[in-house]
C-alpha cells in the first residue's frame, strides 16, 4: 500500500491525490459554453512539472532529519565505480556509523547483493524502463529498511548522467562519481547534472596514467562544470584518497544533532 | 528517456485541468523550459503527442519557451547570462555558485476550447 500519494504504480491503483478535483460541484454553471464551442480559453497554471516528486522530496528531508540520518545522493555513469566505491565506505567506517543503502537498477539485483555482503541493510529498487529514481521510490525503499537506526543512507542512483538530474530524492549531499576512463571532458557533455553537485568523486586514479588520462584538464573541467563541489580523487580498488571521503562524511554528520553512534 | 514521464505529468494535468473547467478539448499547452534542465523538446513533444492520441489533448500543440541559464556573481552584484554553462562571471571571473534560472520545468497554461 501506498500512504504517500496516488501513485500510479499498478500495485497502488488508488490515485487518490487529485480528489480535490472533485470539488466543483458548482460546475453547472457553465452552460453557456455550449453556445461558443469554437471559443478558446485560457487557463493559467504557472506551476512546476516537479512539483509531485519535490513534494516528495521534502517529506524525505524531514524524515532524514527527523532521524538524524545524512542521506547521499550517488550519480554516475554505469561503470564509474558506484558500487565498488561504497563497498569500500561500508567496509571501512562500519565501527563508525550505521550506514545502509538503496540501489536503483533497471533490470538486477547484483548491486545491493554485493552491497548486502557487507552486513549494512540494503533495499533493491528495480525500475524496470525508468532511468533515474525518483523521490517517491525512495519514499517505499524506507519503509522497507523499517525501524533501523541509520547514520549514513547512501543511495545509489540508476547509472546515468542525464535523467537522475532533476529529480531531488530528499537528500543532504548530491555525489557525482565520474572515473579516469570517461574521459576529460565529461563535465562539459552532461553539465545539468554536474552544475549542483556538492561533491564530485573522481574515481579510478589509480589507472589514470595507464589511460593517458590528462588530470590538470580533467580537474579544470569538472570545477568549471561544478562551481559548488567539492572534488576528491580516489581510488575504490587501491584506497587511494578515501581518507578525504571519510572525513568529508564525518564532517557532514558531526554537523546533525544527536550523532550517538560508538564504535 | 525521462521525458516520457514528465509528458505524462503534462497530459494528465492538462486533461484534469480541461475537466474541472467543463472544455472538451485541449488546443495548445504552454511551457517553460531552463537550459539545465535536460530535456530535450523533441523528444518530449513527442511524447507527448503520441500519449495524447485517442483523448482529448489529442493533436494538441507543445508551445515551449526556452529559459537561458543565467547567474549571480556575488562579487560584482549582478547576473550573467553564461556563454555554453561555465558559470564564470564575464567581469570579474569569479565562478559562480548560484544558479538564478535556467532550471525551469514549467506548465504556463493551457488552452481548451
Amino acid at each position: 500500500m501506498c500512504d504517500h500519494c496516488g501513485c500510479s504504480a499498478p500495485k497502488h491503483s488508488h490515485a487518490h491525490d487529485h480528489a480535490h478535483a472533485h470539488g466543483h460541484g458548482h460546475g453547472h454553471a457553465h452552460d453557456h459554453h455550449h453556445d461558443h464551442d469554437e471559443e478558446h480559453r485560457t487557463i493559467a497554471l504557472h506551476q512546476s512539472l516537479m512539483a509531485r516528486n519535490d513534494r516528495h522530496a521534502e517529506q524525505n528531508r524531514g524524515y532524514f532529519k527527523g532521524r538524524g540520518t545524512l542521506a547521499l545522493n550517488l550519480v554516475s555513469s554505469p561503470g564509474s565505480g558506484k558500487t565498488a566505491l561504497l563497498e569500500a565506505t561500508l567496509r571501512d567506517l562500519k565501527n563508525e556509523f550505521r550506514m545502509a543503502t538503496i540501489v536503483g537498477d533497471l533490470a538486477t539485483d547484483n548491486d545491493a547483493r554485493r552491497l548486502r555482503a557487507s552486513g549494512a541493510p540494503s533495499v533493491q529498487i528495480t525500475t524496470g524502463t525508468v532511468c533515474h529514481l525518483d523521490a517517491h521510490m525512495i519514499q517505499h525503499a524506507l519503509e522497507d529498511l523499517g525501524n533501523t537506526p541509520v547514520d549514513l543512507l547512501f543511495i545509489e542512483n540508476v547509472g546515468n548522467l542525464v535523467c537522475p538530474s532533476n529529480f531531488d530524492l530528499g537528500e543532504r549531499l548530491r555525489v557525482v562519481v565520474t572515473s579516469v576512463t570517461e574521459g576529460e571532458d565529461k563535465p562539459l557533455k552532461y553539465p545539468s547534472i554536474f552544475q549542483n553537485a556538492d561533491v564530485v568523486l573522481l574515481n579510478k586514479v589509480d589507472i589514470a596514467e595507464a589511460v593517458g588520462f590528462k588530470r590538470e584538464l580533467a580537474l579544470k573541467n569538472i570545477r568549471e562544470a561544478a562551481p559548488a563541489a567539492v572534488i576528491l580523487e580516489v581510488s575504490a580498488r587501491t584506497g587511494a584518497g578515501l581518507p578525504a571521503w571519510y572525513d568529508l562524511l564525518r564532517d557532514y554528520t558531526r554537523a546533525k544533532p544527536a550523532a550517538h553512534h560508538h564504535a | 528517456m525521462h521525458e516520457f514521464g514528465i509528458a505524462e505529468g503534462i497530459l494528465k494535468t492538462a486533461l484534469d485541468t480541461a475537466a474541472q473547467h467543463g472544455a472538451g478539448k485541449v488546443e495548445l499547452v504552454r511551457l517553460r523550459i531552463g537550459a539545465l534542465a535536460g530535456v530535450v523538446d523533441e523528444a518530449l513533444t513527442f511524447a507527448f503527442e503520441a500519449l495524447a492520441e485517442d483523448t482529448p489533448a489529442s493533436g494538441a500543440r507543445l508551445e515551449i519557451e526556452p529559459v537561458p541559464v543565467r547567474c549571480y556573481c556575488a562579487r560584482c552584484d549582478r547576473e550573467f547570462e553564461p556563454p555554453r554553462f561555465s558559470y564564470r562571471c564575464p567581469a570579474c571571473q569569479a565562478l559562480s555558485t548560484q544558479v538564478r534560472s535556467g532550471r525551469e520545468l514549467q506548465l504556463v497554461s493551457i488552452e481548451v476550447s
